[in-house]
């Protein structure tokens, strides 16, 4: 059970992945699946952000003069979650986009609905 | 260092650069920025080829001027630089292929962006590649899934709306668990460029710590990648992806997209994770039966499809599965084997998806059998090419997809208890292939009664012609000259170590 408490915040981080991972793949509704894939992504820098810190150790920003190195915490999960944000960013931007796209063209934002609607078309 | 030695750098930067100034271009000066553009990669890349397998070694270079365990690198061996020859020459010929059908099936406003996506693709592509750090490998699997997508929708109708949407969703869940695995490899090696990250690797395993995360890692990123390039279970949204967009699109996406993510997938087997404690770990018999399982579904699911656009994506799932066949078999013949699929399904499904659309124009835009009969007769080059196409898949010799087959075949002699299951399951795929693709081949020569047929005013494309030919040639020349290639493949593999 100590690991468990200690963890904790990357069992939070994967839970929280799954939730997000299977919103996306089975909510019928398109906007509730962006949604999903934000919580997904999001879980993703909480494991990192989590992963990067450590207890009682500072930003690698030297103020007071002290250089060794065990007091700071490495800079790049920050930078790395920084990045990861960026993509994640303009990959939901696609989705949304794709979403107005579908929406204009079959009027609902239920993908079982769209795909019926599709059938019906090639029929 | 040689001035050769930029050349790769050069390859991404010219890519990426040429998508940003065709921002603000129109289409026609997009067009030309991208043909020049591919050119100008492979004759840089071949350069590279030659320079580096004359010297025989691999090397890095630095991404600014901090060294090994901080900068950023890109690393280029003879397999990289082989790759970015195939890749860009299979970029050229599918567009030049379908020119004429982009012209006609893409608005004017959107031409520029659909040249766009492509150079993107072409970076991103070339990145994966020679990229030696795996958060970057990260950041251009993501670009290379958002142009994928743009060139899936650029027709802007809806089914292909829909099949955009199916694709997005697997490869996001796919980068997402990719994305976790890295973070969980980084957590436990300290490393994100590939070297040192072997070397911290090889110290854990050595002391044999950290034994579950490391196979959590290789699950995530196996399987994250496998979904992204279709590997069986999760091939869904292949033929929805391939079977609607413009032909060029389709080629590109078949023979490029998903094998930019095979190989990068092969490239962490070697340089990151090691290929022993990816047999150790049973990985390989995994991928091993979901390719077994993939290569029979998906000739089995293109016998029952009466699309014939629909039928082919279908059979690149099958072909998907060789590959990672060819990887499951866990030994080096295998690795060589599965690396020449990938470029010489690249050459059959780029001539086969350009030919089905010179087959559909003279039937009257319909792609079932019923309306196919009899359309070889009608546009002959089309014809003979999908017939040439068809050949190779289903391994005739003197054509690619032979030399593919023998490869496997012989590669799976060395590999155990393997050896049975890879060859029944071979032989048990070449009869589904012949089933479908001489039955789609048969359809396309008979001849119909004179009502039934219209005299078609085929727009004769020059370019087009010019490269169908041009794919029909790389497939016989590959086929009859396949030793350069394997030799080049096997030192390529070498240099990974």
């Amino acid at each position: 059970m100590g690991s468990f408490a200690t963890n904790y915040e990357e069992i939070a981080a994967v839970l929280l992945f799954v939730i997000g991972m299977s919103n996306l793949v089975f909510q019928p509704n398109l906007l509730k699946k962006i949604i999903g894939l934000d919580i997904m992504d999001a879980a993703v820098y909480l494991f990192l952000a989590a992963k990067g810190y450590i207890e009682g150790r500072t930003a690698p920003i030297v103020v007071d003069g002290i250089l060794d190195a065990s007091h700071y915490i490495n800079p790049v999960p920050a930078g790395l979650v920084l990045t990861g944000i960026v993509v994640s960013v303009s990959v939901s931007a696609l989705m949304m986009a794709l979403t107005v796209c579908l929406y204009r063209e079959y009027h609902t934002l239920n993908i079982d609905e769209i795909m019926m609607k599709l059938r019906k078309e090639e029929d | 260092m040689a001035f050769v030695q930029n050349f790769p750098f050069f390859c991404i930067i010219l890519s990426m650069f040429s998508a940003i100034i065709s921002f603000v271009m129109n289409g026609r000066i997009a067009k030309y920025i991208h043909v020049a553009m591919v050119t100008a990669v492979l004759i840089l890349s071949l350069a590279t080829l030659s320079f580096v397998a004359g010297t025989g070694e691999s090397y890095t270079f630095m991404m600014g001027h901090f060294p090994a365990p901080w900068g950023n690198e890109i690393r280029i061996g003879e397999l990289e630089a082989l790759m970015a020859v195939f890749f860009s020459l299979i970029m050229m010929l599918s567009v030049f292929g379908g020119m004429a059908h982009i012209d006609r099936e893409v608005q004017d406003s959107k031409k520029n962006l659909f040249y766009i996506l492509l150079d993107l693709l072409m970076a991103s592509l070339l990145a994966l590649i020679y990229t030696n750090d795996l958060f970057t490998a990260y950041v251009f699997i993501e670009i290379n899934t958002i142009a994928a997508c743009g060139l899936i929708m650029i027709k802007k109708q809806g089914r292909t709306y829909v099949s955009a949407l199916r694709y997005m969703i697997m490869s996001l869940v796919g980068s997402g668990l990719f994305l976790i695995g890295l973070t969980l490899l980084y957590s436990i090696t300290g490393h994100l460029l590939m070297s040192p990250a072997k070397e911290a690797l090889d110290q854990i395993i050595a002391v044999h710590s950290y034994q579950v995360p490391l196979m959590v890692i290789i699950i995530l990123v196996t399987v994250g990648l496998g979904i992204k390039s279709g590997l069986y279970p999760f091939h869904t949204w292949i033929p929805d992806a391939y079977g609607y967009t413009t032909p060029s699109a389709s080629a590109i996406l078949s023979s490029l997209v998903s094998k930019g993510y095979i190989f990068l997938l092969i490239k962490i087997f070697y340089r990151v994770l090691g290929f022993d404690s990816i047999i150790s770990s049973h990985m390989v018999n995994i991928l091993f039966a979901f390719g077994v399982i993939g290569m029979i579904m998906g000739s089995v699911a293109a016998i029952k499809e009466r699309n014939i656009r629909r039928m082919t994506a279908y059979s690149s799932v099958a072909q998907i599965g060789y590959i990672y066949m060819g990887l499951g078999l866990g030994t080096t013949a295998g690795v060589v084997a599965a690396v020449f699929h990938i470029i010489s399904h690249g050459v059959m499904k780029s001539l086969l998806f350009l030919s089905i659309s010179g087959l559909t124009e003279v039937s009257d835009g319909r792609s079932d059998y019923l309306s196919l009969r009899g359309a070889g007769l009608r546009n002959r080059i089309a014809g003979a090419a999908f017939t040439v196409g068809s050949l190779s898949m289903i391994g005739m010799p003197l054509l690619t997809g032979f030399i593919s087959k023998y490869l496997f075949a012989s590669a799976a002699t060395t590999a155990g208890n393997k050896m049975i299951t890879a060859w029944v399951v071979l032989a048990i795929s070449t009869v589904l292939n012949t089933m479908y693709f001489m039955r789609t081949v048969l359809t396309l020569y008979r001849p119909v009664s004179a009502e039934v047929h219209k005299e078609y005013t085929l727009e004769k494309s020059k370019i087009e012609r010019a490269a169908i030919i041009g794919l029909i040639l790389l497939n016989i020349g590959l086929g009859v000259a396949s030793q350069p290639v394997i030799k080049a493949i096997e030192a390529g593999l070498a240099m990974f170590g």
